[in-house]
C-alpha cells in the first residue's frame, strides 16, 4: 500500500506546470511597480497567469489553481495546504470548476506561489481572463453507473492540447468546456462546450464518441446549449473543438463586454447558421490539420491494491448511518464506493487537506481525488469494508458532515468575503443556510434530496444560481434612507439533461432567506402529490403542468409575501447589515475582471 | 566581537553539531518547554526554562540570576529548543541578546523532530553549578510602542507583523507589512534555507540596510521567530517589540484595518 507522502517523490500523471512562468511573473510585477507596464497591459498579464484582483485593494490578489478533469493527488494536496499556511489564509478554498484558490495572497507573493505549484505539477496558467479555462470532467466520470465510458481521458488530453495552446491566448472572452460522465450527472448543456460520452452500436461497429452541446452558460444573462449533431467520434472531437473555438475567435464580440461570451454569438447568429460555420470549419480543419494534430489519449488507470484494515470503529451508528446514505455513491465496480466530502461553501483548512491527502492514500485504491461540482471533494474507490473507518478518520477532522448530495449543502461564491464585484455575503449565507438545515436534519429527507440551492452574491453567476433548484442571486435593497441586503430568487432551475434555468420568483431580504427556504419547503409538503420531489414538483409549477393547488411561481409568490416585508430600522436593525457584519448595509463595489 | 558572518551562522546550530558537542561543558542546552514536558524527557544535558514563566517576569536582572544558576557565564555557548516551531525559544534567543549573552543559537529543529530522528534524550535533571553572568542592556534590538509610532512614517523603518493573515486584515499597525510566521519554516526544519529566507525580503523590497521593527499577537513569540530569520541572513538593524499588538491597542494606538471585505467568512475554522 502506498499511503506514504513525500513530497519529493511524485509520480503524478500529467504535469501541468512551467517553471519559467514564475520567473517571468516576478518580472513583469517589477515593471508594473516600477511603472513601466501599465495597470491594463498588466492585469491581462496576470489573468493569464490565474491572478485575481481582489476586493477593494491592488494588494492582494486571488491565486486560482487549476485542476484539469478534476483530479487531485494527495501530494498536490498537501503543497497547497502549505501554501496557504504561508502565503494566504490558512485555508483554501474548493470553487465549482474545479479549481482550488487561495485568497489574500500577496501579489509580490505570486510567483513564489507558481514556483511551488510546478514541483508538484500544477499550475495556475490561463485559470483566469480571456482563455479555455479549466477543462471540467464529472467528478464520477470512470464509476458512474450510469456512464457509457470514462470520459476522463478525453479531458485531461483536451486539457493538455488546448494548455497553452496560440489557439487560446486571446478569445474574445472566457471559454469553458465540461466533459460529464453521463446526462444525469450533468452540467453539459450550460456551458459553450458540453460533451458527454455516447456509444453509437447502430452501425456496424460500436463507435465512441460524444454528444456536443454549444452555446450555454450562465451569466448577466443565461442560456442552454444546443446539440450540434446526433453524435460525435472521437475522432472528431478535436476538430469540432479547434472549429467551435476559432469561429469563436475570428467572430466572438469583442467590444461589448457585456456581450462577448459565445452563447451571444450563437444567439446572434441563430443556432443554425452559427452551426452550419462550425461543421465547415471542422471539415477544413480535418483536411488541413489531420495529419499534424491528435489528442494523446492516455487509457490507464492505475489502480493500487489497498491493505484490509480490520480495526474496530467506535462511532455513533445513527451519524455513520446518516452520513452513507447523503454522502456517497455506489460505483459501477462492485464493492466501491465514491465518498462525497462535505466543506461548507467550499473552505477547508490548510490542517483537514493535509488530513485529507493522508486519508487519501490510505483508503482510495486510484490514490487521487476529484473535485466535485458542488465546491466539494471526492474520494471514489473506497472498499465497502474502509467506509466506518474511513468516516470516523474524516470525522477526527471535522469533514464528516452529513448532506453533501442533498439540498443541505449549498453553493456560495465568494462574494464580499474576496470579489470586487459583489453586492451581498453570499459566502457566509451559503455557510448559514447549511448549518440551519443540517440541525433540522434536512439531509435526511428523501422528498428534498435531489434539489440544490446556489447563492451568487450578485446577478453574474459564479454561484451558478439559475441552475438550482432554489437560487438566489444578491443585491442592495433601500428603505427610505437605509439600504439592506437582499436576495432575488428564481426556483425550479437543473443542471442535468432537462436543463434549465430558474424562473424569477421574487426578492427577499437577506435575513428573511433562511425563512424562505423553510417555508417554501413547508409550501411543499403541504400541497404535494405523494411522488412529488420538491425538485419535481416544481418542475411542473414553473413548466406549467402543475397538478396540484399550487399552479403557478405566482402563487408561491402570494404565500411568500409576508417574508417580503423589511422592518424599520427601529424594529430590526439586524435587517441592515448583512452576514457576517455588524456595520450598517451599503453597496460598495469595484473593478470587476470577467468574473461573470 | 566576533564577525558577521559567526553571527550569522551562529543564530541557529544544526541537530548533528549540538549532538557532537552534547556533553561539553561550555555549551549549555535550554529547553523552554513546561515543567511537566521537560520532566517527562527532554534533550540529554539540558535544563529547564518555562518560557511561559520567563514572560511573567522578562526583568532583565531576573534572567541574569537565573541563567547564572544554570552555570552560564558570558563565554557559555547557549543552545535554546522548543516544541512549537522555533517561536518560543527564538523569544528566549531574543531575551539572552537583551541581556548582553550574545553566544546563542536556536537548536535548528524542533524536540519532536530531535526526537523522531533518535537522538539523545532523558528525563535526568542537571545541574552545572553557579556561574557569573554581566549585565549589558542591547537596547538596539528593543522597539517600544512609543519608539514604533515614531517610526511608523519613516522611509527607512520597516514594520512587519508576523500574525496569519486574516488577523492582520483586520487590524494591524498603520504602514506594517504582514509576513506570518508559518512562511519561515522549512518541512524539517524550524527556519528555511538563507537563499530562500532571502528571496521572501528581496520579494517584498526588504532592504537589508533598512531599520526592522517585528511584531505579533501578544508576546513577540511569533515575531521573535522572525527576528532570528533576518539576523539569520545579516540583517542587523532588527528590533522586537516585545509587547506587540496587544499593548499598542490597549494603549489605544492608531489601527489600520482592510474595509469592506468579508474576509473572515472564508476561513474553514
Ligand atoms: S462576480 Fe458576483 S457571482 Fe461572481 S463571485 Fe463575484 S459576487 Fe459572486
Amino acid at each position: 500500500m502506498n499511503n506514504k507522502l513525500n513530497l519529493n517523490d511524485l509520480s503524478i500523471r500529467n504535469n501541468w506546470a512551467k517553471t519559467e512562468e514564475a520567473d517571468h511573473f516576478s518580472k513583469m510585477l517589477k515593471l508594473y511597480r516600477q511603472n513601466e507596464l501599465d495597470p491594463d497591459s498588466f492585469r491581462r498579464f496576470r489573468l493569464q497567469h490565474g491572478a485575481y484582483g481582489t476586493r477593494m485593494t491592488d494588494n492582494y490578489a486571488m491565486v486560482r489553481i487549476k485542476i484539469p478533469a478534476g483530479e487531485i493527488h494527495p501530494e498536490q494536496l498537501i503543497k497547497i495546504a502549505q501554501l496557504s499556511d504561508s502565503f494566504s489564509i490558512g485555508s483554501a478554498h474548493i470553487s465549482t470548476r474545479q479549481n482550488i484558490q487561495l485568497h489574500w495572497v500577496v501579489l509580490e507573493d505570486v510567483p513564489e506561489i507558481m514556483l511551488e505549484l510546478a514541483k508538484v505539477g500544477l499550475t495556475t496558467r490561463e485559470a483566469c481572463g480571456n482563455t479555455i479555462r479549466n477543462i471540467m470532467c464529472g467528478p464520477l466520470s470512470g464509476v458512474c453507473a450510469n456512464e457509457m465510458f470514462d470520459s476522463t481521458p478525453y479531458a485531461l488530453a483536451t486539457a493538455k492540447f488546448l494548455l497553452r495552446n496560440p489557439l487560446n491566448q486571446n478569445l474574445p472572452r472566457k471559454f469553458k468546456f465540461n466533459f460529464t460522465c453521463c446526462e444525469k450527472h450533468g452540467m453539459g448543456k450550460i456551458v459553450d462546450v458540453g460533451l458527454v460520452p455516447v456509444i453509437n452500436e447502430s452501425t456496424e461497429c460500436t463507435q465512441y464518441g460524444f454528444k456536443i452541446f454549444l452555446g450555454g452558460g450562465l451569466g448577466n444573462k443565461s442560456y442552454v446549449g444546443h446539440q450540434l449533431e446526433e453524435f460525435t467520434p472521437i475522432e472528431d472531437l478535436l476538430h469540432t473543438s479547434i472549429a467551435v473555438i476559432k469561429i469563436f475567435d475570428r467572430l466572438g464580440n469583442r467590444k461589448n463586454l457585456a456581450r462577448n461570451r459565445m452563447r451571444y454569438l450563437v444567439n446572434e447568429l441563430g443556432w443554425d447558421e452559427f452551426k452550419n460555420l462550425v461543421l465547415k470549419e471542422r471539415t477544413i480543419s480535418r483536411v488541413t490539420q489531420s495529419a499534424t494534430l491528435s489528442l494523446e489519449i492516455d487509457n490507464n488507470q492505475n489502480l493500487n491494491s489497498i491493505a484490509e484494515t480490520f480495526q474496530r470503529v467506535d462511532l455513533d451508528l445513527m451519524m455513520y448511518e446518516r452520513w452513507l446514505k447523503t454522502n456517497t455513491i455506489k460505483q459501477k465496480q462492485t464493492n466501491y464506493y465514491s465518498v462525497f466530502v462535505t466543506l461548507e461553501a467550499g473552505d477547508i483548512t490548510s490542517n483537514q487537506l493535509r488530513k485529507l491527502a493522508k486519508i487519501c492514500a490510505t483508503f482510495s485504491k486510484e490514490r487521487t481525488m476529484r473535485n466535485g461540482f458542488s465546491q466539494d471533494i471526492v474520494i471514489r474507490w473506497v472498499h465497502l469494508n474502509h467506509l466506518k473507518i474511513l468516516y470516523s478518520k474524516l470525522l477526527s477532522v471535522g469533514l464528516a458532515n452529513p448532506g453533501a448530495l442533498t439540498l443541505a449543502s449549498p453553493v456560495g461564491c465568494s462574494g464580499t468575503t474576496s470579489c470586487n464585484l459583489a453586492l451581498t455575503n453570499s459566502h457566509r449565507l451559503a455557510k448559514e443556510i447549511q448549518r440551519k438545515l443540517l440541525s433540522l436534519k434536512i439531509d435526511q429527507d428523501d422528498d428534498l434530496k435531489d434539489s440544490t440551492i446556489k447563492i451568487s452574491g450578485c446577478p453574474n453567476s459564479c454561484g451558478q444560481h439559475e441552475i438550482a433548484t432554489i437560487g438566489f442571486y444578491g443585491g442592495g435593497g433601500r428603505s427610505g434612507k437605509d439600504m439592506y441586503p437582499v436576495y432575488q430568487m428564481s426556483l425550479g432551475g437543473r443542471h442535468d439533461n432537462y436543463a434549465r434555468l430558474g424562473t424569477n420568483c421574487i426578492r427577499i431580504p437577506a435575513k428573511n432567506v433562511i425563512n424562505t427556504i423553510l417555508k417554501i419547503i413547508s409550501i411543499f409538503k403541504q400541497d404535494r402529490k405523494p411522488h412529488d420531489t420538491l425538485k419535481s414538483w416544481l418542475d411542473k409549477i414553473v413548466n406549467s403542468r402543475s397538478d396540484t393547488s399550487v399552479r403557478s411561481i405566482n402563487d408561491i409568490k402570494k404565500l411568500l409575501l409576508p417574508l417580503t416585508i423589511v422592518p424599520s430600522k427601529n424594529e430590526n436593525s439586524d435587517f441592515y447589515s448583512d452576514y457576517g457584519s455588524n456595520d450598517n448595509y451599503h453597496t460598495r463595489t469595484g473593478k470587476g475582471e470577467c468574473a461573470a | 566581537m566576533c564577525s558577521l558572518k559567526e553571527n550569522i551562522s551562529h543564530v541557529t546550530l544544526n541537530a548533528d553539531t549540538l549532538i557532537s558537542k552534547i556533553n561539553d561543558r561550555d555549551i549549555r542546552i535550554i529547553d523552554v518547554r513546561s515543567r511537566k514536558d521537560y520532566s517527562q524527557h527532554h534533550i540529554h544535558n539540558s535544563v529547564n526554562l518555562p518560557l511561559l514563566e520567563l514572560l511573567s517576569n522578562d526583568s532583565p536582572g531576573h534572567l541574569i540570576k537565573l541563567i547564572q544558576s544554570m552555570g552560564i557565564s558570558d563565554d557559555t555557548h547557549v543552545v535554546v529548543y522548543d516544541n512549537t516551531f522555533g517561536a518560543l525559544a527564538s523569544r528566549l534567543v531574543w531575551n539572552l541578546l537583551y541581556v548582553g549573552h550574545n553566544n546563542v543559537s536556536l537548536l535548528d529543529i524542533t524536540y519532536d523532530n530531535w526526537k523522531l530522528l533518535g537522538y539523545d534524550i532523558d528525563s535526568k535533571n542537571v545541574n552545572f553549578g553557579t556561574k557569573i553572568h554581566t549585565l549589558n542592556i542591547n537596547n538596539n534590538i528593543l522597539s517600544t510602542a512609543e519608539y514604533l509610532e515614531k517610526k511608523i512614517n519613516d522611509d527607512n523603518t520597516v514594520i512587519i507583523d508576523n500574525r496569519e493573515r486574516l488577523n492582520f486584515l483586520e487590524q494591524h499597525i498603520p504602514g506594517a507589512i504582514n509576513i506570518p510566521y508559518k512562511i519561515f519554516a522549512s518541512p524539517n526544519k524550524i527556519l528555511k534555507p538563507t537563499n530562500e529566507l532571502e528571496k521572501i525580503f528581496e520579494s517584498r523590497y526588504v532592504d537589508h540596510d533598512a531599520e526592522i521593527i517585528t511584531y505579533c499577537g501578544s508576546s513577540g513569540t511569533l515575531s521573535g521567530l522572525a527576528y532570528n530569520a533576518l539576523k539569520s541572513i545579516g540583517f542587523e538593524n532588527v528590533k522586537l517589540y516585545t509587547h506587540s499588538f496587544k499593548e499598542w491597542k490597549q494603549l489605544q494606538k492608531t489601527i489600520a484595518k482592510q474595509d469592506d471585505a468579508n474576509y473572515w467568512d472564508l476561513s474553514a475554522e
